[in-house]
């Protein structure tokens, strides 16, 4: 039913890449519990606007949980306290009356901070260009059923291919790894007969992008697969890694 | 000469594409490398044309305003994308996705681009399959389909829940892949600001850096606007909060013509809204009601007794509930078009019969499919949809069935665009959501990604080529002439009045307040008197704007508040352009319901001796009413007829 709470809201504000962060404190009260957190985000711009304070900048888009656009480290956590949720779908049901919730940009080498809490991410979408795909052009492909895939593995490919891009995997690695991102791709692709035939060379394409491009090295501490909001799976990056080694062979 | 010509070519309808193909002017390679395309937005439409259209050879300059291409809001849809393919052998075939659509659309659709449409539907389906998108399949391996509303076959291709985001993530790659190859560039956190026009032809935009404030001057021979909708006018909507029309408002300044702004669709099943603070509105896809079975209770004491929390509804036994949708439509039953299944539903309401604590809510239940199929089967189908809506209402819909109402989520309404998808400006193109071409009055579920594709996989970079190849000889401009410095010129002091304000209102407290006039008088019903209060309204709620926003932070670096006010400022447009187009239309038709001209029945009563054509609204000054100008629909191959969906 109907609850309203009272909490304080430590933020990270910053002028840009290159100005030096401080945390603000706010307080933000009578908030219902069926607000999303950042509705209550929304509420804190509002009143920071009526005092001609500077809104918090932050990223989101779709507000609901499939676009990838929002981020942000909550208590420690990357989209906060709620599993398999990114942060526009946590809901401030998950925090009681009179809580300090800390909210802080990725932190990430990668990942540079542009204001506030947002943060540029284009270092995905290079890795990307560097061999996500499977190289068709528009036009003169055979009909779609001509290549039958058994529903095991359409459905694992599909599972794989739910990463939302967000980024959650490389603020939660104490490394700042993107494995569980290259990984998810890589196992997309090379799980289905069109992906297949490139798979060598998608392999090694990203993961030399990812390690030119900054991000930090595996070593498996799992941290990316509990942080996940979509619950992409650790065994992508064993697949990886198979496939780079593979790759690697046969050079 | 009426301005309005769409350009259809001769013949007959399943042979004018094909015949259009067959004798268009084409660029050869060599020229492809010397002409620049620019493609605003970066959703399945812009994405899918801005790939298509780097492999051939073109220079392409790929804009977005999101962090990344990958974020457009095509991503958020949910349940599939419909083609003609037959697969599952139930009688389908081109004509009949033609027609279904023609008559899901409630005869306001040009006939000839909806069978363009339906034609190359089938191979965007080839397509994907090539590019790797996982739809789901069955167990010997082939695609699976599944039925969508105002259909009787089931052509609808899907990837679980997130067809959408498969679909995208597909076009994106592309689009990425060419990236690297060199033939598109990529802006992103870019927002058009304005189109530059050059002797009567779209030669550039201006775009503003949402990082560092800038505004920058780009060149093109051909500019593609692939925006999306503008459902954000209502404020509460399943749009994503960046989305906005403004666009197409900036367009439609410079001379092209908007077409039946009015046609907007209110989708049947979203979460209800549930307090002041809600910042948007979230769907539940349509495919749900595959196996979910839509119902309120029968009896008026019930629904109170439900209402205050006296009573579940799982308290109530099958006599007891009223499935409305299977008592007033026994064919369609729960598969009847969103615009129906919406009025239903605000019918039930308004009647008394509303769940939830606002009483604006009704039930989609899935006990009986639970029943039959098992969880198991439920979850595989719908489980992301099911965590959603719990994350978000707190409850188990494999327990309690959900709660849903209809809320703003498409509009049908767009750049007006000639067969080849030009506007009435040369070298200014539509594709997607953006333009109005091929849903009518009301688009069928599943259709959306179709068009998207289609316009940019398979139509525009053939019919762009029509237009190009007579601008071969047009040397790349240095965006230092005159045209490029006024529009930039303009943009500066247009975004320095806003600044100025400085009043005391936040924007989204304004929108806020225009949303609620748009939903409450030019939502889901309308009629004379509330369009002419509407229209006063919004004039009202504009002088407020223009003189009580106030915007913090600064002109250089990012500045969020001016970009939402900037977008603002073009909603209440386009929210005047809604208000007065659905004045002008005196009749119903699809998802335009006018309270004066329905059925003893309470359906959608059409007059297709008085408006069976399109409305372009060309823009005549600011504060000056715009003028209606006519395309008529000629229908060749279907009859209109009073759509039945009993």
């Amino acid at each position: 039913m109907e609850k309203n709470i009272n909490i304080t809201v430590k933020v990270w504000r910053q002028n840009g890449p290159k100005e030096k962060g401080r945390f603000e404190t706010h307080k933000v009260n009578n908030v219902s519990i069926d607000t999303s957190f950042l509705e209550m985000l929304d509420i804190l711009n509002e009143q920071l606007i009526n005092e001609n304070k500077e809104p918090v900048a932050f990223d989101h888009d779709c507000r609901e949980g499939i676009c990838g656009m929002c981020s942000l480290y909550i208590n420690g956590r990357p989209h906060g306290p709620d599993d398999d949720v990114t942060t526009c779908q946590l809901h401030m049901r998950k925090f009681k009356d009179g809580q300090t919730v800390t909210i802080e940009p990725w932190r990430s080498a990668a990942f540079p901070v542009i204001k506030d809490l947002i943060v540029d991410r284009r270092a995905f979408d290079k890795i990307i260009a560097a061999g996500g795909y499977v190289s068709v052009n528009t036009g003169g492909i055979p009909d779609a059923n001509s290549i039958g895939i058994p529903k095991a593995d359409a459905d694992e490919a599909m599972d794989s291919a739910s990463c939302i891009g967000c980024g959650a995997c490389v603020a939660a690695c104490k490394n700042g790894s993107a494995m569980l991102f290259v990984s998810a791709k890589v196992s997309h692709l090379a799980m289905l007969p069109q992906g297949r035939i490139e798979g060598a060379r998608r392999a090694k394409a990203m993961v030399a992008k990812m390690d030119e491009l900054g991000f930090g090295n595996c070593t498996n501490t799992g941290a990316c697969e509990v942080e996940c909001p979509k619950n992409i799976s650790l065994s992508n990056i064993a697949r990886l890694n198979r496939e780079f080694l593979s790759a690697k062979f046969q050079d | 000469m009426s301005k309005i010509n769409a350009r259809i070519p001769e013949g007959p309808l399943a042979q004018k594409w094909t015949d259009y193909k067959d004798h268009q002017k084409l660029v050869n390679p060599s020229n492809k490398r010397k002409l620049d395309i620019i493609i605003v937005g970066t959703g399945l439409a812009g994405a899918s044309a801005a790939a298509s259209l780097g492999e051939m050879g073109f220079n392409v300059k790929s804009f977005c305003i999101q962090d990344s291409p990958r974020r457009a809001h095509s991503i958020a849809a949910q349940g599939g994308i419909n083609a003609a393919k037959n697969y599952p052998n139930d009688g389908d075939s081109v004509f009949r996705l033609f027609y279904d659509t023609i008559k899901g659309g409630d005869y306001r659709a040009r006939e000839a681009n909806v069978h363009r449409l339906a034609e190359v539907s089938n191979s965007i389906i080839d397509q994907c399959v090539a590019q790797g998108v996982p739809f789901a399949r069955e167990y010997g391996g082939l695609l699976d389909n599944r039925s969508f509303g105002g259909a009787q076959v089931s052509r609808t291709f899907y990837a679980k829940g997130q067809t959408g985001q498969q679909l995208l993530l597909g076009a994106y790659q592309a689009l990425m892949r060419q990236v690297e190859l060199g033939s598109v560039t990529m802006h992103t956190r870019s927002e058009l600001v304005d189109i530059v026009i050059v002797d009567g032809k779209a030669r550039g935009i201006i775009a503003r850096d949402l990082v560092t404030g800038e505004l920058t001057r780009h060149f093109a021979h051909a500019v593609v606007l692939a925006t999306g909708g503008y459902g954000n006018t209502f404020f509460l909507s399943t749009n994503a909060m960046g989305s906005n029309g403004s666009a197409i408002i900036k367009a439609f300044h410079k001379g092209a013509m908007f077409a039946n702004p009015c046609y907007v669709q209110i989708h049947p099943t979203c979460i209800p809204v549930h307090g002041e603070f809600q910042s948007k509105l979230t769907l539940m896809s349509e495919s749900l009601r595959n196996d979910g079975r839509i119902w309120v209770p029968k009896k008026k004491e019930d629904a109170e007794a439900i209402r205050s929390g006296k009573m579940k509804p799982s308290q109530l036994s099958e006599e007891e509930r009223d499935y409305y949708l299977e008592r007033r439509y026994p064919t369609f039953g729960n598969l009847v078009p969103r615009d129906v299944a919406s009025r239903a539903a605000k019918e039930r309401c308004d009647a008394g019969f509303g769940v939830g604590a606002t009483g604006l809510a009704v039930y989609l239940d899935f006990k009986s499919s639970i029943d039959r199929l098992g969880q198991k089967t439920i979850e595989e189908r719908y489980g992301n949809l099911f965590q959603m809506y719990e994350k978000i209402v707190d409850e188990n819909p494999y327990e309690t069935p959900m709660m849903i109402y209809p809320a703003i989520h498409y509009v049908m309404g767009g750049l007006w665009v000639d067969y080849e998808l030009q506007t009435n400006i040369q070298g200014l193109f539509c594709c997607g959501e953006a333009n109005f071409s091929d849903h009518g009055a009301n688009r069928l579920g599943a259709s959306a990604l179709m068009q998207g594709l289609a316009d940019g996989y398979f139509v525009l970079p053939y019919t762009i080529q029509n237009y190009l190849a007579d601008d071969i000889a047009t040397k790349r401009m240095t965006t230092n002439e005159p045209e490029f410095t006024e529009a930039e010129n303009a943009v500066k002091a247009r975004l320095e009045k806003l600044k100025s304000i400085q009043g005391n209102r936040s924007v989204d407290s304004i929108h806020k307040e225009f949303g609620l006039v748009m939903w409450d008088f030019v939502g889901m019903s309308r009629n004379k008197k509330g369009l002419q209060e509407a229209i006063e309204k919004i004039a009202v709620i504009k002088k407020e704007f223009w003189t009580n926003v106030r915007i913090p932070g600064n002109m250089t670096g990012m500045n969020i508040e001016l970009e939402k006010a900037s977008r603002l400022a073009d909603f209440i447009e386009i929210g005047d352009l809604i208000a007065r187009d659905a004045l002008s239309r005196e009749e119903s038709c699809g998802g335009h319901f006018r309270e004066e001209y329905q059925t003893p029945e309470g359906e959608a009563l059409r007059k297709d001796d008085l408006f069976a054509y399109v409305s372009c609204w060309e823009f005549k000054g600011n504060d000056v009413a715009p003028e209606l100008h006519k395309e008529e629909l000629i229908y060749e191959s279907v009859k209109m007829v009073q759509r039945n969906y009993k």
